[in-house]
């Protein structure tokens, strides 16, 4: 045998191992992605229903959790992001007061989606309300759509993340019902943080569903319903 | 006044047009210097917010493009309708046309939070998206206006004007109408979500437009040392009385039938009445400056110099800067109502009416916008030729 095939044989495979090096974590990385490639279902309608007597004025416990698990300042100036914020409010003839949690109300017929250019801001088929962060452009055409005030727009640049929360500087985001937990069984964080259980969250299409069954048994309200957007968060005793 | 230039004066001509590019470049080199920094830093710099989420560039650059479809009035009315001392004037309308779209599209492109992402929305379109149809009007818009020229200044390609001029004629509505629908769509807020604001848009067109094509114009008979014939310019004056009057008269019906229904009362009260600066900028900026003032000049029996024409419509120019801060800025200052009825308040400033105070880095990018358009004229007319070529009879 000739040092020449020698040298060809070494170079063979050598080359074999550095691709099989080079390609191995990539297929493994691509099997770990396939192995969740369940898209959301139409068949499930995810919503909230917050039921407002048990919502303590002052108490700001959802707001926090959102703000840790989302990874937001928590600050309130009024270039500062709120995915979710309390509302208090009165009754201008009888002076009965209220207080309730307001985020994005995850509508059927979404305005925000309906005048987004680039089709950044889009609903699930499972009913969640996002912002593609990829796609935005920031051009806040939403944010003047939203009739709920639900949208924050990312004025400055951002530190320490949550890596299962993407957000950027320039974008627009809003409250993702966190879709991250939701996808692995897990429900929204101010659902889970509030110590009066006010925060009801399921499948409305679920008819066996703790929120589809309240929703038929109590009387609840959708908020600026005579827009006719069907928001998937409903609001008891307003 | 047509005196035969001189020597001294046509270097002093070359020198002043030196001098107003500089100027002009300068602005746009500090609008780009203040867009590099808004990309840097991010909109905090500038004094939008969560509340005001369009500021003063939006007002610079909707100024820009609806008075950049005005301006195409004078184009259809020649190529269109066939009178021939607005044909005279069409390549300087033409011309305007495109340079304020340049202009307010850099503005509007340059404000968005990722204007690196151009290309995503420039191949991303949401059909049921206005802004995405605007993408197409507004560039679809500079393509056709450069063929209608095209058709206008080369003479084999004459025969195809009218059709082109049809064209523009056409598509300047349709544009204009995407203008008015961006707000009309809105259907939550109450400043906006009227099938009232497409023909406003238009009719408000109709005068920036006219205005801003008059300035230019005394500009450069003043510039060639010629004065405008009179009978020329006296028609000019009549067709911008009627444009201003008629987008008064639309402004005010919006206000009016806005005031008639109860629900939209509180909203006029604030922008009408106690807004603080909103109210001041309507009378003050827009009715009084922007429409009584230029109206009496146009129509006093005895005021018949170019310059009192010239004179009213930059005011009627300022005038519409003042209403679109009020239609823009006050629109959104008025808070959302959530829960009708009902007292709110939050730490989002639900119930409250929004602060805003614009930054100089949103100025000088709504400036640089201006500038943009300022320069692409003056080159433009400086080295073709613009200048309307009336002819010596006029039969119309």
């Amino acid at each position: 045998m000739s040092d020449m095939d020698m040298d060809r044989r070494n170079f063979l495979k050598t080359s074999v191992g550095a691709a099989a090096v080079a390609i191995a974590p990539g297929m493994l990385l691509y099997s770990v992605a396939q192995a969740k490639s369940e898209g959301a279902s139409s068949k499930v309608r995810w919503g909230m229903l917050i039921d407002t007597n048990q919502c303590k004025p002052g108490c700001n416990d959802c707001v926090t959790a959102c703000n840790r698990e989302n990874g937001l300042s928590g600050e309130t100036k009024s270039t500062d992001s709120q995915w979710i914020r309390k509302i208090d409010i009165k009754d201008i003839s009888t002076g009965r007061e209220i207080s309730l949690p307001m985020m994005c109300q995850h509508c059927e017929n979404p305005p925000c989606v309906d005048v987004c250019p680039t089709n950044a801001s889009m609903k699930r088929a499972d009913g969640i309300v996002l912002v593609d962060k990829h796609r935005c452009i920031g051009c806040r055409y939403c944010m003047m759509a939203c009739p709920y005030k639900a949208r924050s727009f990312v004025h400055e640049a951002l530190t320490d993340q949550n890596p299962d929360v993407p957000r950027g500087k320039g974008t627009v985001e809003s409250c993702t019902l966190c879709v991250h937990r939701i996808d692995v069984g897990g429900k929204p964080a101010c659902s889970e943080a509030c110590p009066n259980k006010a925060i009801v969250f399921g499948d409305l299409n679920d008819e066996n569903s703790e929120i589809a069954q309240k929703v038929r048994s109590v009387a609840s309200v959708q908020v600026r319903a005579d827009l006719r957007l069907n928001p998937g968060v409903r609001y008891q005793g307003i | 006044m047509s005196s035969t230039p001189t020597l001294e004066s046509l270097h002093f001509k070359n020198r002043l047009y030196w001098l107003l590019l500089a100027i002009g470049g300068l602005v746009v080199a500090a609008g780009m210097y203040a867009v590099h920094l808004m990309e840097h830093h991010g909109h905090i710099i500038t004094g939008m917010n969560n509340q005001i989420v369009w500021g003063m560039p939006h007002v610079f650059a909707i100024f820009l493009i609806v008075a950049a479809s005005g301006v195409l009035n004078v184009a259809s009315i020649g190529s269109v309708f066939g009178k021939a001392i607005y044909k005279a004037r069409v390549p300087l309308a033409s011309l305007l046309s495109i340079a304020m779209l340049v202009g307010g599209l850099t503005v509007l492109m340059l404000d968005l939070g990722r204007p690196d992402r151009i290309i995503v929305a420039a191949t991303n379109y949401n059909l049921t998206s206005v802004f995405a149809w605007n993408v197409l009007l507004y560039s679809g818009m500079v393509g056709l206006v450069v063929v209608y020229l095209w058709t206008m200044m080369e003479r084999r390609m004459n025969p195809y004007n009218k059709a082109a001029g049809i064209g523009v004629f056409v598509w300047r509505f349709v544009l204009t109408t995407g203008t008015g629908l961006i707000f009309a769509f809105l259907t939550a807020r109450q400043a906006y979500g009227s099938a009232l604001l497409p023909p406003m848009f238009i009719v408000l067109s109709f005068a920036w437009g006219m205005a801003v094509f008059h300035l230019v114009q005394t500009s450069i008979y003043m510039w060639n040392e010629k004065v405008i014939d009179s009978a020329i310019l006296q028609r000019k004056k009549h067709l911008l009385g009627v444009f201003v009057l008629g987008s008064l008269y639309m402004v005010a019906t919006y206000h009016l039938t806005n005031a008639y229904f109860s629900q939209q009362q509180g909203f006029e009260r604030f922008i009408l009445m106690d807004g603080g600066i909103y109210p001041s900028l309507f009378w003050w900026g827009y009715v009084l400056l922007g429409n009584i003032v230029p109206l009496a000049l146009l129509y006093t029996p005895g005021i018949r110099r170019d310059r009192w024409a010239a004179l009213a419509a930059l005011l009627i120019i300022l005038g519409g800067f003042a209403l679109l801060y009020v239609f823009i800025i006050g629109g959104q200052a008025w808070p959302l109502n959530l829960f009708p009825g009902y007292e709110v308040t939050s730490t989002f400033a639900d119930g409250q009416i929004a602060a805003y105070s614009p930054s100089i880095y949103e100025m000088l990018l709504g400036l640089g916008g201006l500038a943009i358009a300022f320069l692409i004229t003056t080159v433009s007319v400086r080295v073709l030729n613009f200048m309307p070529q009336d002819k010596p009879y006029i039969a119309d």
